[in-house]
């Protein structure tokens, strides 16, 4: 039964992660890329790892939608329709050869290395471990990536903003109510 | 946690066979049934006329009147998208409801019930966007990007509620969110928590104040150009979607199966329906909320609302007993 669900969630995941490069519409792409993702997260949930596993699957879901948002933006024929379908890939010869040795190359390491064997028993609760390393011994590295995470995300906003606070607050930043295309939900 | 467990014993949940998964979507329609009924009969009592069987059973006409309806077919649709799009949302409410407990009996006892529950509802993210794309229409598209707007704006306070929930148990299992509400239910101490945790259950079943993304001036939206079983699947998603929400309220926030004299199974029915009747009752009495407006309140007040719910709770199972797993 695992062994079943295993092959189902891995040829879902590989068929379904090639159509990406084969389909036209951007939609589709995305849709594509999505449920490989989600066999990915249903394949950690068979190792055992029910949390990251779900995870995966709830974070993927909203990342692909707001990815799609934006290709559809850039694009410009989005749909794929027609004559005017983009292709998605270029230089297709070398990145074929690429990708092939790419494929042997990990393929034959994880075929040929000597895997670890586990020491002691699995713990009880991943879910748990997880949790601990995350707030105990990597601490640090989580409240460095965060702040990190979250300057990058300012900084990106800031820099697609067409209107800074002088457009928003007047010359001397004294105009009160500011001045907003649409007015925000809380009254201001 | 130094809480006495003795009398919820019963309500460690038991597992059910494997057959229960199909009994899912079987009580989750008649759950559902039940509000749409309910729905009609203030829609009809609204408009000054009589409450007859027919009213009461309008919304299962209404679904034979969908199933024998001509699709309606668009030029250039994406018919792959579109109608995996359309299937995913009711698919994506039955999946939901598989780790809420039932009385004293889940389909699924998983150790991470609630994260379970919180992605099977971000599933309609993906399906109510695509139902929008696939149709090639621009009312429909349109509507589907409310959706995603919408989903921006309510999903990081109901993540923060459910973790407020998780926190007080210190479990992700949804039967031992139960347990933990042997003595108080989450609802009364955790007030902000549910009550952002309601408003999302209208959001993602984009019900009440939130039908925005199939809003009335879009004529319908991401319904637009729905007709026959495609739009009894959406039509029929939005329902089960908040089944689900109010079903899951009741672990979650009301004490599970908790309750004296009668069955647990009949107090979760109970408290399912009384969750339910307030959501169908207020979702009358509440304006159209447009999606920016809501992620402004939902980002300026609900999330550092929400954040102080979560340290409250924090800290007061820290002072009550400590982690002890």
């Amino acid at each position: 039964m695992i062994v079943a669900l295993f092959w189902v969630l891995a040829v879902l995941a590989a068929a379904s992660g090639f159509l990406v490069f084969r389909l036209a519409s951007m939609a589709r792409v995305t849709i594509a890329l999505l449920v490989s993702f989600l066999a990915a997260g249903g394949l950690v949930i068979l190792l055992g790892l029910a949390y990251l596993g779900v995870v995966v699957i709830l974070m993927m879901v909203i990342e692909m939608i707001i990815m799609a948002v934006f290709m559809i933006a850039y694009m410009m024929q989005p749909a794929g329709l027609g004559s005017m379908a983009m292709s998605m890939s270029h230089n297709q010869r070398s990145a074929a050869a690429i990708s092939a040795a790419a494929f042997v190359l990990l393929g034959a390491g994880a075929l040929l290395a000597p895997w670890p064997h586990r020491a002691g028993p699995a713990p009880g609760n991943p879910t748990f471990q997880l949790g601990k390393t995350i707030m105990g011994p990597q601490m640090l590295t989580m409240i460095i990536l965060g702040l990190v995470l979250l300057a990058a995300m300012v900084g990106a906003v800031v820099l697609a903003l067409n209107r800074g606070r002088y457009d928003r607050f007047g010359d001397d930043l004294k105009q009160r109510p500011p001045a907003d295309p649409a007015r925000g939900g809380i009254g201001r | 946690m130094n809480w006495p467990r003795q009398e919820w014993e019963r309500l460690m949940v038991a597992n059910a066979p494997p057959w229960a998964v199909l009994l899912v979507p079987v009580i989750l329609a008649g759950f559902a049934f039940a509000a749409a009924a309910a729905d009609g009969i203030l829609t009809a009592r609204a408009a000054g006329g009589r409450l007859t069987g027919a009213v009461a059973a309008a919304p299962l006409a209404e679904v034979a009147r969908l199933l024998t309806g001509q699709r309606r077919v668009t030029p250039a649709e994406d018919r792959v998208l579109w109608r995996s799009g359309l299937i995913a949302v009711p698919v994506a409410a039955a999946l939901a409801a598989v780790v809420i407990p039932f009385g004293s009996v889940t389909v699924s006892r998983m150790s991470v019930g609630v994260v379970w529950f919180n992605a099977m509802e971000v599933l309609t993210w993906a399906a109510v966007w695509v139902a929008g794309w696939g149709a090639n229409g621009t009312l429909s598209l349109v509507g589907g990007y409310r959706f995603v707007a919408q989903g921006l704006a309510y999903q990081l306070p109901l993540m923060l509620a459910l973790i407020c929930a998780a926190a007080g148990a210190q479990s992700l299992n949804v039967a031992q969110v139960v347990t933990a509400q042997a003595h108080v239910w989450f609802a009364v101490w955790m007030p902000a928590a549910f009550a952002v945790y309601l408003a999302a259950v209208y959001a993602f079943s984009f019900l009440g104040p939130f039908s925005y993304p199939a809003g009335r001036d879009l004529a319908g939206g991401v319904m637009a150009e729905l007709s026959g079983p495609d739009r009894l699947m959406l039509q029929a998603g939005r329902w089960l979607l908040l089944t689900a929400g109010a079903g899951m309220a009741v672990p979650l926030f009301l004490g599970g199966g908790a309750g004296p004299l009668l069955p647990a199974w009949v107090w979760s029915a109970v408290k399912t329906l009384a969750v339910l009747a307030v959501l169908v009752w207020a979702r009358r009495r509440l304006p159209t909320i447009r999606a920016d407006r809501y992620a402004e309140l939902a980002w300026v007040v609900l999330i550092p609302l929400t954040i102080v719910q979560a340290l409250v709770v924090s800290l007061v199972v820290l002072t009550r007993g400590g982690v002890q797993l």
